[in-house]
């Protein structure tokens, strides 16, 4: 056989399924009533989302301004007062989860789906309580954040770093189950191939495996900071202050983030704050369907059916 | 409590005050390697101050210290100050841990509070900074009750209390449903509302619908006709259109919440003073004691920026005493 006909045997993509519209397809009354149970369940979930963006755009609406990121947060001129050290702690926040959860997600994947002995029962016991782990509530994540990273053995203080540590810890289940995913879902046929061609597990995993599952890494990765994005439970554990007037210059300085300063807004009793944590949930809705995008885009860009 | 037994408890104070000026000296005599030049001794700050103030502490003083530290960084750009609001027990848990600069709280530091402060070794002194008037609050549709007296705000709110109806208060009250809305148990109001209406701090019944929002108990009293509830008078204040605040009767007549009631002191007993607490430790620290200076000589400006009842002549001559008595320890060389 020749290199040619290596590739030539590259497997055709299959048909894709064809979606079942129309009504066509709905022959009996019980097949009729369960298309509509199905749609009512989508509206569910659009309906509360549109009505969310309604009352907060027509809430935060006199306040979308530039302002929101040229000011920093005012006490005294509600008016004008912004959240610029809010948005660019987020930003920070979001930078320094991604840089933590992806090499650790993502080698944690490679090694329980390419190098881990599922026989061995450590093996199983590492992945069982990684799915139990994605399930614990944030404000856990918090009290260990506090414990150990805040204060205790790293006594980092409430600074970035803190906060991108435990945001990371948080997401990071999530990330390996969804690595882990996309890695299972590149077929055995390529290992094989590359491996029959003599190249190492190191090399087969490096070359053929991890860029076929960049599409499902970036997106379980980029779900995983939109959980991170609106988290204030834990960042409120760790004694993240709701007042501040400066933005961070690095990863030891202290900050505010986006989630806190709207909770913050909200709870006064001036009317121009509660407007302006309107404004902000619209600011934080926007960086979210960004990232959001991101996802889709990159899905898109680098995805191959087999 | 009113304002005349604060006073008795400041006395107690100064011999906290002045040990904290003593541990002061000691501990300023061992070099900080901070620069002494910033600091004149009448504390006052020259330019060029800079570094990190801290603070943490009760909700309710926190738009309070904001404005204070908005004031001050204006004047002071290289100094980064950062406010958190933890609640007066939570900003406590952090200051004794040596975490925090100065803490804010709606009530006096607790026994317990100060001792877990005296075993890190955390000195401190408590300057008082403003008055709040608690307003019992009820719609705008109700239109029986006026006055309450503290017997029947006991009665409404003391540990299993059975009163579900305005008639069961007062028989010249109609029989309408009777809910009510209040901070929850973290809250300093909370706190500080039990201790006066019920005798005893965080007893009350708790079939009633807790916030730690403010706005929420807002909203909660403005659209039921039968609601009644409690806040800061802040809140209130600037909700007058969907609220009304019933006058307090302490014993000697009605009294409304108002800012000339709480100075005077006859809002009782549900007038009170809120205070901020800085440590002994960091205010060896220029950019501290310059923050907790401007905070004491701008006090009248940064309350009026906050909304807030300001203190009243005696209170503001004692601040100031006993802020220049503390510096007047600290920094002699």
């Amino acid at each position: 056989m020749t290199a040619t006909d290596l590739i030539a045997f590259e497997p055709a993509p299959p048909e894709p399924r064809p979606a079942m519209t129309g009504p066509g397809h709905d022959r009996t009354p019980v097949q009729r009533a369960f298309r509509l149970i199905l749609l009512g369940c989508l509206a569910v979930g659009v309906v509360f989302l549109a009505v969310l963006l309604a009352y907060v755009l027509t809430e935060g609406w006199q306040r979308l301004d530039t302002e929101l990121w040229r000011n920093q947060a005012s006490q005294i001129h509600p008016a004008t007062a912004g959240a610029q050290a809010a948005i660019v702690g987020t930003l920070w926040l979001m930078v320094g989860t991604a840089l933590i959860i992806l090499p650790v997600g993502v080698l944690a994947a490679v090694y329980l789906e390419e190098y881990a002995d599922r026989d061995k029962w450590y093996n199983r016991l590492i992945e069982l309580n990684i799915q139990n782990l994605a399930a614990v509530p944030s404000v856990v994540y918090g009290i260990l954040g506090l414990g150990l990273i805040v204060r205790g053995p790293l006594s980092l203080g409430p600074v970035v770093l803190a906060g991108a540590l435990i945001l990371a810890l948080l997401v990071l289940p999530v990330v390996i189950i969804s690595s882990r995913e996309a890695i299972r879902a590149v077929p055995d046929s390529l290992r094989d191939g590359s491996l029959a061609l003599g190249a190492t597990r190191w090399q087969t995993v490096w070359r053929t495996v991890l860029p076929n599952s960049i599409p499902g890494i970036a997106t379980g990765s980029i779900l995983a900071l939109s959980r991170a994005i609106g988290e204030a439970a834990p960042l409120v554990v760790i004694g993240v202050a709701a007042f501040v007037q400066f933005n961070p210059a690095s990863v030891f300085d202290r900050f505010t983030a986006l989630p806190i300063q709207i909770y913050n807004y909200a709870s006064r009793p001036q009317e121009d704050f509660i407007i302006l944590s309107s404004a902000l949930i619209v600011v934080l809705l926007a960086i979210l369907l960004l990232m959001n995008s991101a996802a889709v885009f990159i899905r898109n860009k680098y995805q191959r059916r087999w | 409590m009113t304002i005349t037994s604060f006073r008795s408890s400041y006395r107690r104070r100064a011999v906290l005050g002045a040990a904290t000026a003593g541990a002061f000296l000691a501990i300023a005599a061992c070099g900080s390697g901070n620069d002494p030049q910033n600091v004149t001794a009448e504390g006052e700050t020259e330019q060029g101050l800079s570094g990190e103030v801290v603070v943490d502490g009760s909700s309710t003083v926190f738009p309070l210290t904001s404005a204070a530290a908005e004031l001050f960084t204006a004047e002071n750009p290289e100094v980064q100050v950062t406010v958190g609001q933890s609640g007066t027990g939570g900003g406590f848990e952090k200051f004794c841990a040596g975490e925090t600069d100065v803490s804010d709280a709606s009530r006096p530091i607790e026994n317990d509070e100060a001792a877990a402060c005296q075993q890190n070794g955390i000195g401190y002194d408590e300057f008082s900074i403003a008055n709040d008037a608690l307003s019992v609050i009820v719609s705008k549709d109700n239109d029986w009750a006026t006055c309450l007296t503290v017997d029947q705000l006991n009665a409404i709110w003391a540990p299993n209390s059975t009163v579900s109806s305005w008639k069961q208060v007062d028989p010249a009250f109609p029989d309408e449903p009777l809910t009510l809305a209040g901070p929850g148990t973290d809250s300093g109001t909370f706190d500080y509302f039990t201790d006066a209406v019920n005798g005893e701090e965080g007893a009350s019944r708790t079939d009633y619908q807790a916030s730690e929002d403010d706005n929420v108990i807002v909203r909660a009293v403005s659209g039921s006709r039968g609601a009644l509830g409690y806040l800061g008078y802040s809140y209130y204040e600037q909700n007058t259109h969907a609220l009304q605040a019933l006058e307090i009767d302490g014993g000697s007549g009605c009294v409304a919440p108002s800012p000339e009631a709480v100075q005077d002191a006859s809002y009782a007993p549900l007038g009170r003073q809120l205070f901020i607490y800085p440590s002994a430790k960091s205010l060896e620290r220029p950019e501290v004691q310059g923050f907790v200076s401007f905070y004491v000589e701008n006090i009248d400006e940064i309350v009026e920026a906050a909304g807030f009842i300001a203190l009243n002549d005696e209170q503001k001559a004692e601040l100031r005493e006993q802020f220049d008595s503390l510096l007047g320890g600290s920094s002699t060389p």
